[in-house]
């Protein structure tokens, strides 16, 4: 079930109050979000639309613990993330969030394989329980038999499955999805989507995704519209085509 | 957990244009560096090689080197009665000797270059045994004859076996050339003491300095004890190693300086080099850190790893900047000594000390060039990075 109105009662896997975030240009303060509430549950699907410039992005990377709010808290599985330190925060980001950017931000040098290992090096996992992690995620995504073979000898398609897998292979507490089709051919596009849908139906995983694409956006459950810091409930008959 | 090596080492060759230029920057440093310690080594190691332990230098009192001493006959009858010199067949193994300078044109360059022209007695091969005849014979007392030095033959023209030369006023024939196995010896050419100071119309019982040979190491003390104590003589005793190592000390100094002040100096520039490549490094990959970040690496693991990136970068340059001056090992130049005025050929020694200090010196360059940018990619906000292209 998600909320906006901010009368969860808290025991959502992510609540969010009150969130604000203001950034300074010289003398002008720019008021992203203001007093945005949310709730979330486990397995829930969300896709956050609205206008650039409208906020999507910081909202994700405050819910991502890759930025600070300037106001509110955001409570993800029990964990009051806005007051943790910087080092738990990264701690955090490690066990709790699964990231997927627009651009795919696979580290070109290394494999397939070593892309998708590497949050699992900041975990206890032996080598060969590592190997055996990659392995499933890899399948998962249906690139096993692309493992060793370096970004640029994939396709856009197949190196954003690369980055899901990364996402994923921890198994995090939820997958925070920014644009992920943005720099896809429709195909490659579709096929990145229902494969995100097929990790919220079939492994229950709970994804956020910010997205301009319609056809991304309705394959969430849950759609919601951000515009001028404040957020809501969108219908699906809203999204243009 | 630390940011996986393969991550560094792939990126240095994926951007080796860039690499390239710190590595060849800290390559040059390091062997220009190594390069001029060598040169000191070699020279160092050539006059310190020259003296031997078991043998003591006796010069009058204050004298710097035997260029301004003078020992007397009489004195020398004395030095030669002390404990502790060595005896053969009951005749104490000693050498008075003179020194001369004489110009001999380099084969280099035809210029005329300052021999050292020593006057030995005939049992200067018994006080140094390491001296050995490779050509001819030794010379005969009381004729112009000479041997000279490998070293000697090579630099200076004329000094072939059986050629004659002129210099002092006299006319001598060379009859032997001899190794001293690369110490100062070999730059040298030894006449007759004697004939040496009719030539040069010195008084024959005046010589400059006595070598003797003691019957150990060990007795070298009790030797100088007697010298020292004797009223007769104002002398001073030391034993030759050190006496070698002294005359090097000026040179060896001025050398290990340059070379220091040489290789700060471009070192520095090196250090630039290093900076550049590392700063590009990190805006190139601005947008890899973050996502690194954001997985969960924290700002340790990036500084560590473009450190770690920096140093690999160095120890290339340290390496190849070894590797580049290790054909100098061995190689002979010659030099003025300062102390005496004479021309010394001496082999560069370019030792594993001196290759590991290169190296650790390419490893500070790399540490010093290596940390603002590792810094910096570690302190650039996460959320700002990713939406770098």
């Amino acid at each position: 079930m998600v909320r906006v109105d901010g009368g969860g009662d808290g025991t959502s896997l992510v609540t969010v109050r009150n969130l604000g975030k203001t950034y300074r240009r010289g003398s002008e303060e720019i008021h992203v979000l203001q007093g945005l509430n949310l709730d979330v549950d486990p397995g829930d699907f969300v896709a956050f639309m609205g206008p650039s410039g409208s906020g999507k992005t910081t909202l994700l990377n405050l819910l991502g613990g890759l930025d600070v709010p300037t106001t509110g808290s955001i409570r993800v599985a029990g964990d009051e993330i806005t007051s943790m330190s910087a080092g738990k925060l990264t701690a955090w980001r490690a066990r709790h969030v699964g990231f997927v950017f627009q651009m795919f931000n696979l580290l070109p040098v290394l494999t397939a394989y070593q892309n998708v290992e590497l949050p699992l090096l900041l975990t206890r996992l032996s080598r060969r329980e590592r190997r055996e992690h990659v392995e499933t995620a890899l399948a998962v995504v249906g690139l096993a038999d692309r493992m060793h073979h370096y970004p640029r000898e994939l396709s856009g398609g197949q190196e954003q499955r690369v980055a899901i897998a990364r996402a994923v292979v921890t198994d995090p507490t939820f997958l925070l999805c920014d644009e992920p089709t943005g720099d896809l051919d429709r195909r490659s596009a579709d096929e990145v989507l229902e494969m995100i849908a097929q990790l919220v139906s079939e492994y229950r995983k709970t994804v956020l995704l910010v997205t301009h694409d319609p056809r991304a956006a309705e394959r969430a459950h849950v759609l919601l519209h951000l515009d001028k810091g404040v957020l809501v409930e969108a219908q699906r008959a809203d999204l243009v085509r | 957990m630390a940011i996986p090596l393969i991550y560094n080492v792939r990126s240095i060759r994926r951007r080796w244009t860039s690499s390239i230029v710190a590595v060849l920057g800290i390559a040059g440093a390091v062997g220009v560096f190594v390069a001029m310690l060598a040169m000191a080594r070699g020279f160092q190691a050539t006059l310190v090689q020259s003296g031997s332990p078991g043998n003591a230098l006796v010069m009058r009192a204050g004298a710097s080197s035997e260029m301004v001493s003078a020992v007397t006959l009489d004195q020398e009858r004395i030095i030669e009665s002390a404990p502790g010199v060595a005896r053969h067949d009951g005749q104490p193994i000693v050498s008075p000797e003179v020194i001369v300078m004489a110009p001999f044109p380099l084969v280099s360059t035809g210029t005329d270059a300052n021999v050292q022209v020593r006057g030995v007695s005939a049992r200067a091969l018994e006080v140094r045994p390491t001296v050995h005849m490779l050509a001819g014979r030794f010379l005969r007392a009381g004729l112009n004859e000479l041997v000279v030095g490998r070293n000697a033959v090579n630099t200076y023209q004329g000094l072939g076996l059986g050629r004659t030369v002129t210099f002092g006023g006299g006319t001598w024939t060379i009859v032997g050339v001899f190794d001293a196995g690369g110490t100062a010896f070999d730059s040298e050419v030894w006449a007759d003491a004697t004939i040496l100071d009719q030539v040069y119309n010195r008084p024959t019982n005046i010589y400059q300095s006595v070598t003797i040979h003691l019957t150990s190491p060990a007795a070298f003390q009790a030797f100088k004890d007697a010298l020292i104590a004797d009223p007769r003589l104002n002398v001073d005793v030391q034993q030759e190693q050190e006496y070698y190592r002294k005359q090097s000390q000026a040179l060896t100094t001025l050398i290990t300086v340059l070379g220091t002040i040489v290789g700060a100096i471009m070192g520095i520039g090196a250090v630039f080099g290093a900076l550049n490549t590392m700063y590009s490094a990190v805006a190139e990959r601005a947008r890899e850190v973050a996502t690194m970040r954001a997985i969960g690496f924290g700002p340790l693991s990036v500084v560590v790893s473009f450190m770690i990136e920096a140093i690999v970068i160095a120890g290339i340059g340290g390496i190849l900047g070894g590797l580049a001056v290790l054909p100098l090992n061995g190689f002979t130049a010659s030099t003025l000594n300062f102390q005496t005025f004479s021309n010394i050929a001496f082999a560069f020694r370019v030792t594993p000390g001196l290759l590991a200090g290169g190296l650790l010196f390419a490893l500070f360059m790399g540490l010093v060039g290596g940390t603002p940018p590792a810094i910096r990619a570690a302190r650039r906000p996460v959320s700002v990075a990713l939406r770098e292209l």
